[in-house]
């Protein structure tokens, strides 16, 4: 068979061909023709599913598309992902031309200088500073720097409670003080149900109530100049106060400590498991889940009272904000677009459907703004609603702090004991590990 | 590529055949050694076969190794990835804060790596002895071995997030079936044990990965017995050796060229696995269960400190090439005196 | 070798344990895929009480499974197969050539087995956005990237093993082979590669499986256009909740085919790690 040789040849070649020709036909979608009309957009999961965002966003989308003659392309990236790709992003210059993030990480990638910082002249294209939720707009970045984004969903976190079990249990109202919410989640907690349900092992979850608790106990986890400071006495107090719900109160099933994936204790409240639960925007996973607002009442995370000295702060402002990449090929198609995603109709027809607080002011007209489960969150963001400390290493922050609590989480679910001394300890370690 | 129409057609085979007369046929394909000298042509020819191999090492291992180490002299943090050639020079500080065992950095690495060590023993020496057992107890004709033999190699073949993910709902405290049995069936602890945090988590991991790789252990060795010719056997039954005396004097010094691999590729893949630990326990594992291969994802990924993250990297490597060279001096010296 | 009596109930006992501890997972896999959510999140139960089939159903609209499947076929088919021919011919140098640097040569592939993935993940992604743009091919995202990244990741293994299985093979065959008229390259494709055949099928699944389950490169350099099964799979949990036994049946949808396969082609590997780790 003397003919076989160069057939071989031929089909490792064939293969390589093969191999380039799969990838060239992805290459259309990068959009970096000469004038392009058209955009990238990567979306953030918002909704139960990516499938289910993609049919929430496409007729958005194509509405832009018929004002403005640009087309969209469009990725739903899992939260799994979108930081990695992010990275890759920002690493390489290529990548998307707008993209969602999550507003927590606002200041660390405004300092990689990969996204379009938003002047005042950009920001009154949007309306002007005045027309977003002040909370919101103070979440897209560090104090005194251009924000690089604008605020799309607004969130907060509040008391979600099961009307039924509350009835059952002969308690007419959610709790005001943590001292009634303790007493009442050990009524509750009979029968194999809880009182209150957390996600012990969720790293973000975690670093979001320390912040929440710290700020109650009168304590900063960063000081003016910027320094960590994760073990101050009122971030101990504030970590063991939200430990004690497992370890001396016992209002929290054990097994929560080993929640981790974001939605574990939503789940259990929907399950009947819990009668409480502290979440932003659960109203469209309840609905999934078949509760009805019958069913279930939002009300503010209690407060500290007054006089203790701690700050009338109950919450993160929590949400999404929608940045440009510097790297955009369609720098203006891409603002044209952040200016779209936060006009009135587009804001109205998504944050209904999701369930989360539409960002600008003027969206608020809408009758399905005006249910009490929205007014709450609205009191709560107008009023007591802080945001994350807006530093570079804010994902450093939350990996450190978020670990130190699982493992002080799986402590507590195991019945060891948990002091004051122990929680200074795991925090002590955290806040060494912080880079300079 | 050079195609080259005029060159001898059977000029690439031929080296030892210098009276060969060409083919009839002219109208053949070109040839895709181009004409060269024959010695020549002798000389390269093992170059050109391995240059596709080379060609792709240097692409996907070499060269982003040698950036990777560079990485691990600059300060390369989420203010720098953008443009690599402004961030400042570490030197030598992104290696001391990794081997400062008396700071928290250096100390969380040590603790890292010192699980990982138990751990790659630990799921190495069990995979090896369940794929030994296995393929031992599997010699000989018995009903039902082929499906069992196609049974135990299911995990392998399996795609790891499958497989893995199906063991962390297996471990889950209250749905899970591992605390069923346990406390529901067997009431071996009063109260339900956590498995994917805490201390347990170590064993966790261990078993899981057992799961995953006892399958290899199993199927190379199983291949090692066969090649193991009957006569010996048959000689040492003569001797009056028993079942025992076989599998020691006969069964285990056959193995050990296939151990001595098997040992070596268990032990780097082991150590260096990403996906089972990622898939059951997520990016942030339980400290118990810190493997070294999360904890440096999350040092570089997590917190974009590219730049600690490497020198942790380079460190990994420098000790997985010492203990290998270790390992193959060892093992080779051991066979040249057997 | 002759069994002694109680070998058969160690054997009995030893394989029903191993059997148990393989099989239980499965098994599980299996009850959970066809339960509805709620009893899967519930308490655990051996028999499932309600059967139902709608995961199977709605695993596809979660989830583009289909589309995932497709592409981890493609890149690991690419992948698994390019890597074989690329370890053949290298194998075959380094077996039946004494060149300058075949030590070096060996020595460096092997070594690149002990690299971390971690420590050059960021840089090969910068080197495939830089020359995917150069060369005008889209390496990052894609599933091109995705291929040339396995195929290297399966090497070393793959010519390890081929040297071996290449090595087993006497010399004299290729001589025969010369003498009618062969050269090397002739020797290579009429006399290594039949007579190797089940080392190079079992190089070919290892390779196969390698790129099938890979997830941390997939996680940074696919997009959802190239993405893969290892990687897509995340995607049943989402936001709201996690649909377990959606997970549970897509995980046995996917893995269905290549377990098949696997089993089928087992016999090889066995043939093909005898002689080659083996010799």
């Amino acid at each position: 068979m003397l003919t076989r040789k160069p057939y071989v040849f031929a089909v490792a070649g064939a293969l390589m061909l093969a191999a380039a020709a799969c990838g060239s036909s992805d290459s259309s979608t990068s959009g970096s023709a000469a004038a392009p009309a058209s955009i990238t957009y990567w979306a953030s999961n918002q909704g139960t599913s990516l499938e289910s965002d993609k049919q929430i966003l496409q007729p958005e989308l194509d509405r832009f598309t018929k004002e403005t003659g640009i087309k969209v392309n469009l990725e739903v990236v899992p939260w799994s992902d979108l930081l990695n790709r992010i990275l890759a992003a920002a690493t390489s210059g290529k990548g998307p031309d707008v993209v969602n993030i999550g507003n927590t990480w606002s200041a660390s990638l405004q300092a990689t200088g990969a996204f379009v910082p938003l002047d005042d002249t950009q920001l009154n294209a949007l309306g002007g500073k005045a027309r977003f939720l002040g909370p919101s707009l103070a979440a897209t970045g560090a104090p005194g720097q251009p924000p690089v984004g604008a605020p799309l969903y607004s969130t907060a976190y509040a008391l979600y409670y099961n009307k039924h079990m509350f009835k059952d249990a002969g308690i007419a109202d959610p709790p005001k003080t943590w001292d009634e919410l303790v007493a009442d989640g050990k009524k509750l907690t009979k029968d194999g149900k809880w009182g209150l349900a957390v996600e012990g092992a969720s790293v973000s979850e975690n670093a979001h109530m320390i912040f929440t608790l710290g700020q109650q106990h009168g304590g900063d986890l960063f000081d003016s100049s910027g320094k960590s400071q994760f073990d101050s006495p009122a971030n101990v107090a504030a970590v063991k106060q939200y430990l004690d719900f497992i370890a001396t109160d016992k209002i929290t099933n054990p097994s929560d400590a080993a929640y981790s994936n974001g939605t574990e204790a939503l789940q259990d409240f929907i399950g009947g498991k819990a009668a409480m639960v502290m979440w932003q925007s659960a109203s469209g996973t309840l609905k999934t889940g078949g509760m009805t607002p019958d069913d279930y009442g939002v009300a503010p995370i209690p407060l500290p009272d007054p006089s203790s000295g701690g700050k009338q702060v109950d919450s993160m402002v929590g949400g999404i904000n929608i940045s440009v990449f510097d790297s955009a090929a369609n720098k203006d198609g891409a603002l044209k677009f952040v200016k779209f995603m936060t006009s009135k109709q587009t804001q109205q027809d998504l944050n209904k459907a999701y369930g989360s607080l539409p960002t600008v002011t003027d969206a608020y007209d809408d009758p399905a703004f005006q249910t009490p489960e929205i007014k709450t969150y609205q009191q709560i963001l107008a009023n007591t609603a802080a945001p994350l400390p807006q530093v570079a290493n804010e994902s450093q922050f939350e990996t450190l702090v978020g670990n130190a609590m699982n493992q002080l989480f799986a402590d507590a679910a195991s019945g060891k004991p948990i002091t004051d001394e122990s929680v200074k300890a795991k925090l002590t370690e955290a806040n060494q590990q912080m880079a300079g | 590529m050079v195609v080259s129409a005029t060159s001898r057609p059977g000029g690439g085979r031929g080296s030892g055949d210098p009276g060969r007369p060409p083919p009839p046929s002219g109208g053949r394909k070109g040839r895709i050694i181009p004409r060269l000298p024959v010695r020549l042509r002798r000389l390269g020819l093992p170059y050109l076969l391995i240059l596709p191999a080379l060609l792709l090492e240097l692409l996907v291992h070499l060269i982003p190794m040698l950036i990777g180490i560079g990485m691990s002299f600059i300060k390369l943090t989420q203010l720098y990835i953008r443009n690599w050639s402004a961030a400042p020079s570490a030197g030598w500080s992104n290696y001391h804060l990794a081997v400062d065992f008396n700071a928290p950095v250096g100390r969380a690495l040590l603790h890292s790596f010192l699980v990982t060590v138990a751990f790659t023993l630990i799921t190495v020496a069990l995979s090896w002895f369940f794929g030994m057992a296995g393929a031992v107890l599997m010699q000989g004709e018995f009903r039902g071995r082929g499906v069992l033999r196609a049974l135990f190699l299911v995990p392998y073949a399996l795609p790891v997030y499958a497989g893995v993910i199906t063991w962390s709902f297996l471990l889950q405290r209250d749905s899970g079936l591992v605390n069923h049995v346990l406390v529901d069936q067997l009431h071996l602890f009063g109260d339900k044990p956590f498995w994917l945090i805490g201390q347990n988590s170590f064993a966790s991991i261990v078993v899981v990965s057992l799961w995953r790789w006892w399958p290899f252990a199993f199927l190379v060795l199983m291949a090692g017995l066969q090649n193991i010719p009957r006569d010996l056997y048959e000689a040492s039954a003569i001797d009056g050796a028993g079942w025992m005396r076989q599998l020691r004097s006969v069964t285990l010094p056959m193995l050990r060229p296939v151990n001595q691999v098997l040992v070596l590729v268990l032990f780097l893949w082991t150590f260096n696995d990403f996906n089972t630990p990622y898939v059951l326990f997520g990016k942030t594992a339980p400290q118990e269960a810190d493997l070294i291969s999360i904890h440096i994802y999350q040092s570089s990924f997590v917190t974009w400190n590219f730049g600690t993250g490497s020198a942790m990297s380079v460190l990994l490597l420098l000790f997985l090439l010492l203990v290998t060279a270790i390992y193959l001096l060892i093992t080779s010296r051991r066979r040249s005196d057997a | 070798m002759r069994d002694p009596k109680w070998l058969k109930w160690v054997r009995i006992i030893g394989l029903g344990l191993l059997g148990l501890f393989t099989v239980t997972p499965i098994y599980v896999m299996i009850t959970s895929s066809i339960k509805p959510l709620k009893d899967v999140q519930g308490d655990f139960h051996w028999i499932p009480t309600t059967i139902t089939f709608s995961a199977f159903h709605d695993m596809w609209s979660t989830v583009p499974l289909a589309h995932y499947f497709v592409n981890s076929l493609i890149v690991s088919t690419i992948a698994s197969v390019v890597s074989v021919v690329v370890a053949i011919f290298a194998a075959y140098a380094v077996s039946r050539f004494r060149f300058a640097g075949r030590r070096a040569f060996s020595i460096t592939v092997l070594s690149t087995q002990m690299f971390p993935g971690i420590l050059f993940l960021l840089p090969l992604f910068l080197i495939y956005v830089n020359l995917g743009s150069a060369i005008g091919v889209d390496l990052y995202a894609s599933r091109t990237g995705l291929i040339i990244t396995y195929l290297t990741f399966s090497l070393p293994f793959s010519i390890w093993m081929l040297v071996g299985y290449f090595d087993s093979i006497p010399v004299a065959l290729d001589e025969a082979a010369k003498v009618d008229g062969s050269g090397p390259i002739g020797a290579l494709i009429r006399v290594v590669i039949p007579a190797a055949t089940p080392g190079i099928i079992a190089v070919l699944i290892y390779a196969f499986m390698s790129a099938w389950g890979e997830v941390l490169f997939a996680s940074v350099m696919t997009d959802e256009a190239s993405r893969t099964l290892a990687v897509g799979l995340q995607g049943y949990a989402t936001q709201n909740n996690v649909y377990w036994n959606q997970i549970m049946a897509a995980s046995l949808v996917v893995s269905i085919p290549v377990v098949a396969g696997f089993l089928l082609l087992q016999r090889y590997l066995v043939q093909g790690l005898t002689a080659g780790a083996v010799k």
